[in-house]
Parts: C-alpha cells; sequence; structure tokens
C-alpha cells in the first residue's frame, strides 16, 4: 500500500500544471505499455484512460521532480491486473480486432516480423511479458523495472531471461502461434499464472 | 540464448529479423529485441488520439 500516512505537501497552481504537463507527455509511453500488455489497442487505451484519471486523482502522491512515466506505468500495471481479475480480458479476445493489430500500420518496413513479435509476446505469462516490455522495449533498468513491479531485482532479471529464451525460441523455430489469446490452453495458461501474479504480487509501491 | 544454431522446425514460419543474422544487441540479447523495441516505439509515435486529449482538458475543469 501506498504510504498515505505521511503529511502530503500542497501542491502549488504551478505543481499541478507541471503535473498535468508531465502526465500528457507521458501518454504515448503508456498506450505502447497498454498495448504491449493486453494486445488490443481499444482495451489498451481504455486501460491509459483509466490510468489517467487514477493519475490525477492521486497526484498529491506523485513526488515532483521523480519519474511520472515510472509512477504512471505501477498505476498502469495494476489497473491492468485488476481488470485481467474482474475477468475484463476474458474470452473477450476478438479475432477481426487481433488480426487489425497484428497486421502492422502502413510505413513499416517489416510488418509480418513485428506481428509475429507481438504475437509471441503476448502467448508470455503477463509478469513476463511485462518485465520484457519495460526493460527490452520501455528502456527501464532492472532497478527501475523491478520497483514499478514491486520485487526484487533478481526476480525481474530472471523474468526477463525467461521471457527473452522464450521468445527466442519461439522467433528462431519459426514456431509462433497464430493466434494466441484465442488459443484456449494458451489462454488458460496465462491466466492460472495471472491469478499466482495478482494473488502474491499484485500490489507495487510507487516508485521514488 | 544460443538458439541461433538450432535451424531445425524453422519450416514453420520461419521469421526474418530485421537486419538479417544472428547479432547480439549491446545487452547481449538476440537481435529480435530491436523489432522489440520497435513494436513499442511505434505506438510512442503514433499520434495522440482525440479522446486523450479531450479527457486531459476535462481533468483540468473538475480540479479547479
Amino acid at each position: 500500500m501506498t504510504k498515505n500516512n505521511k503529511e502530503l505537501p500542497e501542491r502549488s497552481a504551478e505543481d499541478r500544471r507541471a503535473f498535468k504537463r508531465e502526465l500528457t507527455e507521458v501518454v504515448p509511453h503508456l498506450r505502447a505499455f497498454a498495448r504491449g500488455l493486453c494486445g488490443r489497442p481499444d482495451m489498451a487505451d481504455d486501460l491509459v484512460q483509466e490510468t489517467l484519471l487514477k493519475a490525477w486523482a492521486a497526484q498529491d502522491r506523485f513526488e515532483p521532480g521523480t519519474s511520472m512515466r515510472a509512477w504512471t506505468f505501477v498505476i498502469l500495471r495494476n489497473a491492468y491486473l485488476t481488470d485481467m481479475r474482474r475477468n475484463r480480458f476474458r474470452g473477450e479476445y476478438d479475432e477481426t480486432a487481433a488480426e487489425r493489430i497484428l497486421t502492422a500500420p502502413a510505413g513499416q518496413e517489416e510488418p509480418i516480423h513485428l506481428s509475429d513479435m507481438h504475437r509471441a509476446l503476448l502467448t508470455l505469462p503477463p509478469e513476463r511479458r511485462e518485465a520484457l516490455l519495460l526493460v527490452g522495449a520501455g528502456g527501464f533498468s532492472y532497478e527501475e523495472a523491478a520497483n514499478i513491479c514491486g520485487c526484487a531485482v533478481g526476480t525481474i532479471k530472471s523474468r526477463v531471461g525467461r521471457a527473452r529464451a522464450a521468445l527466442s525460441s519461439m522467433i528462431e523455430d519459426g514456431d509462433i502461434p497464430d493466434r494466441s489469446i484465442g488459443d484456449p490452453t494458451a489462454h488458460r495458461a496465462i491466466l492460472e499464472e495471472l491469478d499466482e501474479v495478482a494473488a502474491g504480487r499484485g500490489q507495487a509501491v510507487p516508485t521514488k | 540464448m544460443e538458439a541461433g544454431e538450432r535451424m531445425a522446425g524453422a519450416d514453420k514460419r520461419k521469421v526474418t529479423t530485421p537486419g538479417g543474422g544472428k547479432q547480439m544487441d549491446k545487452k547481449g540479447g538476440p537481435d529480435w529485441t530491436s523489432g522489440l523495441k520497435r513494436l513499442y516505439d511505434n505506438v510512442v509515435e503514433e499520434p495522440i488520439p482525440d479522446a486523450f486529449k479531450d479527457l486531459l482538458a476535462k481533468l483540468d475543469d473538475g480540479k479547479q
């Protein structure tokens, strides 16, 4: 839980403007992280909207000068885990929508490659997917990723390592599933693992 | 991550990685990791949908 006990400093109008500006700047990153986590652009954007509202409501807990991106990512991943637990994403996989995402946007040189990549990514258990996204795509250090996920640095390293090994093996072997979440077995495995994550380590402490 | 040597079973859907070969990136990951980064960056570079601008604008009204 967050440290609500300590006195929160009064925020000036200037602080609030700065908060709003930083929150605005981080939106593209929130969208990218959410898209990587849940795959469906519409749900990802819903998740980002939810995150923005929560971040705004909690803005007094943000310490000016710290990383807005890290702070909001914590809110986003917790919202994602909560939504997953509430079945929001279960059984809602929309193959048409998925095809739309997975056929990459125009102007991309290797659409097949990237969509394969995304599909492969979506088959990973959420905790590994998230760790790999943070470190491998978001450019966070292991330490920062550990803070975001509320776990030890070693745990993040291990999750990233396993995620990389799994993706490497899928990509090198050409063993990319045609659709990830549509596959009932893969989906069940993901959800089972998620329940474990949510039960044990669903709670993260905002980064300092 | 020496999966690069394993070519057997590559018949199903052989995926070419950006830049071809089996080089490792700076962090010692296989070179598909640049694709992962691009997956993320592609979304970062998308224009922000109006829904977000509207939402951010509304936040101001509510709070002030």
